[in-house]
């Protein structure tokens, strides 16, 4: 029986981080309509960032802040400088995103070497907390936990607030939301920051449980385009529900079926396209 | 002139071996020519059929572990090359059937997903695949008694299905079912009003690139006599799709040019340099910024602007 709680611990704490990380990819590919393929690389390299800052001496909690806003910097830059030149050509967008992912990917090679990189836990959240009788490890515990608080403020963010409706709207019909005066350029920018941040966070949250290490960015990006696939892009429901429907599939899976796990993985996407293309909660295509 | 540039290139690639100079060379040029197959296969989809794969290193790939497991089974080399082409079919069709439940940038998604299963497959389940450390085949086949084994033998035969390849994709691009593919990517709802049956015509697309994906895939088994994971993973796809959009989408001869430069710069810039995929990545995006349209149409648009330079300008036709 304990075994059985254990992966659904863990299923709860992966499903958590993969919404961080898919939250803002669905974000970007409803809003921009831009499969952004250096999403895994903004997860490993936040994580990378935030090794080399806790080497340097801050503590867990200032690397992974940190580090989210540099990956958010560098995602601007990226949206700023390339995607913007190649605004409408969506293609182009998809090649470069791939381009510059396998130059991160290299460059993160180099830089931080071959060997992976564990993030200690954190102090205070080492050890197990009892609930209900049964030993949890703290630390998972608090991963779920950011990930509802990060999943009830993008839902503040996204349905309470005016920007919330500027983003709502342009994912909708970005073209009528330019003509009623909303600067869709501008959320562009933000929303891409947004997810390139998210990500980066992710990555720095999820080192102590996943450590770092060369292709880890290969390996998220597919669980984050199968959670977009599954939940339907631009929405955050979507998101958050495929991401534990993930989370789940891949613990039980790996423990059920260790040499299937990666495939089990995808068998719900599958179920989904030929069921309903659009996701469970995204909007059919006009 | 074109005939004789034609037959001037065909006498020179058949004639490469005498003077290329040296075996390194002549397995450099046949890693060119079955890479040149898996390109042209993939510009089948990416050019005529405007949809774009991410996802075509995981036919190759089936072609290549189909044709390794079979051989290690101890079967003669054509039904090696029969069941791993057929095996190929059936996955294209499967991986057709799902990926054209969307176009544009669901269609690219759902390959890197697909693509990413079959990676998934090769690394982790391990007493089929033999996970990380590949599947390793001993011997080359020897048809009509003629053997593969030597670097130049070897060539020459890649040559030979390399020659088919190119006249299957002339015949195709001239043919009318190769009209209805331009059709489809051009104006699907047009062709649909005219009765074409668009997802047939896509699917039957996607079928042929496969195929040739498959072929180029077994050549890889056979040149390599091994097969790893590596094959598979979206590096590979990406770079044959790098072929593509270098050389020129939609093309015959910017594939072809497109393998030529990738594996000229694969070799070279692995001698010199290890960051290979950082190239590769700073390639990608330095073409797509500056030359969109691919090497091969944009030296022709050049070419064309300089000539024409001084004449009074002719309208340009939208596209």
């Amino acid at each position: 029986m304990n075994v059985w709680v254990v992966l659904a611990v863990n299923s709860v704490t992966l499903g958590g981080l993969l919404f961080l990380l898919s939250a803002g990819f669905s974000l970007v590919f409803g809003l921009m309509k831009i499969p952004n393929l250096t999403h895994g690389s903004f997860f490993m390299l936040g994580a990378y960032l935030a090794t080399s800052l806790i080497a340097a001496g801050f503590g867990f909690w200032t690397a992974a802040v940190v580090g989210g806003l540099l990956v958010a910097l560098f995602g601007g830059i990226v949206e700023r400088f390339i995607l913007r030149r190649l605004a409408g050509a969506e293609l182009a967008q998809v090649l470069v995103t791939l381009g510059l992912s396998f130059m991160v990917a290299d460059v993160c090679l180099m830089v931080w070497t071959g060997d992976p990189i564990r993030i200690a836990t954190p102090d205070g959240l080492r050890g197990a907390t009892s609930v209900g009788g049964v030993g949890f490890p703290t630390y998972r515990l608090a991963v779920s936990l950011i990930a509802v608080v990060v999943a009830a403020a993008l839902w503040a963010l996204l349905d309470r607030t005016r920007l919330g409706a500027m983003i709502r709207a342009g994912v909708d019909d970005a073209e009528m939301a330019r003509v009623t005066g909303i600067r869709v350029s501008r959320l562009f920018t933000i929303v891409f920051c947004l997810g390139a941040w998210l990500a980066g966070v992710a990555g720095v949250i999820g080192g102590p449980i996943l450590s770092v290490y060369p292709g880890l960015d290969g390996e998220m990006l597919p669980l984050a385009l199968v959670v977009v696939i599954l939940g339907g892009s631009g929405s955050l429901l979507g998101s958050l529900v495929g991401s534990f429907v993930v989370g789940f599939l891949y613990n039980f899976g790996q423990a059920m079926f260790p040499e299937l796990a990666y495939v089990v993985l995808f068998l719900p996407m599958l179920i989904v396209l030929v069921v309903r293309p659009q996701g469970l909660f995204g909007r059919p295509a006009v | 002139m074109k005939r004789i540039a034609l037959g001037a290139a065909l006498v020179g690639l058949v004639t490469l071996p005498t003077w290329v100079g040296g075996t390194y060379y002549v397995n450099i040029a046949s890693q060119i020519l079955f890479y040149a197959i898996f390109a042209l296969g993939v510009n089948v989809l990416a050019g005529y059929a405007g949809l774009v794969s991410l996802g075509h290193a995981g036919l190759f790939g089936i072609a290549a572990y189909a044709g390794a497991k079979i051989l290690g089974g101890g079967h003669g080399h054509l039904m090696v090359a029969l069941v791993a082409l057929a095996t190929t079919l059936i996955f294209s069709a499967v991986f057709a059937v799902l990926a054209l439940r969307g176009t544009g940038l669901g269609f690219v998604m759902i390959t890197v997903a697909l693509g990413q299963i079959v990676w998934g497959v090769a690394y982790r389940w391990i007493s089929i695949t033999n996970g990380d450390n590949g599947v390793t085949i001993t011997g080359r086949p020897a048809p009509f008694g003629l053997s593969l084994a030597s670097p130049r033998s070897f060539y020459w035969a890649t040559l030979l299905v390399f020659l088919l390849a190119v006249a299957s994709m002339a015949v195709f691009v001239a043919s009318p079912f190769g009209a209805s593919v331009r059709g489809t990517r051009d104006q699907p709802r047009r062709m649909n009003a005219l009765g074409y049956n668009v997802w047939m015509i896509r699917f039957l697309a996607f079928l042929l690139s496969g195929f040739w994906s498959g072929v180029a895939g077994l050549l890889f088994l056979y040149y390599n006599q091994f097969v790893s994971p590596q094959a598979v993973a979206l590096t590979a796809s990406a770079e044959a799709l790098l072929m593509v959009i270098s050389g020129g989408t939609a093309t015959l001869l910017g594939p072809i040019t497109g393998a030529f430069l990738v594996v000229i710069m694969k070799n070279v810039a692995s001698a010199y340099i290890e960051r290979w995929n950082f190239v590769l990545g700073a390639i990608f995006v330095l073409i797509v910024v500056f030359m969109p349209e691919g090497l091969v149409p944009g030296t022709v648009r050049l070419a064309r602007w300089t000539s024409t330079a001084w004449r009074p300008r002719a309208v340009q036709p939208t596209a």
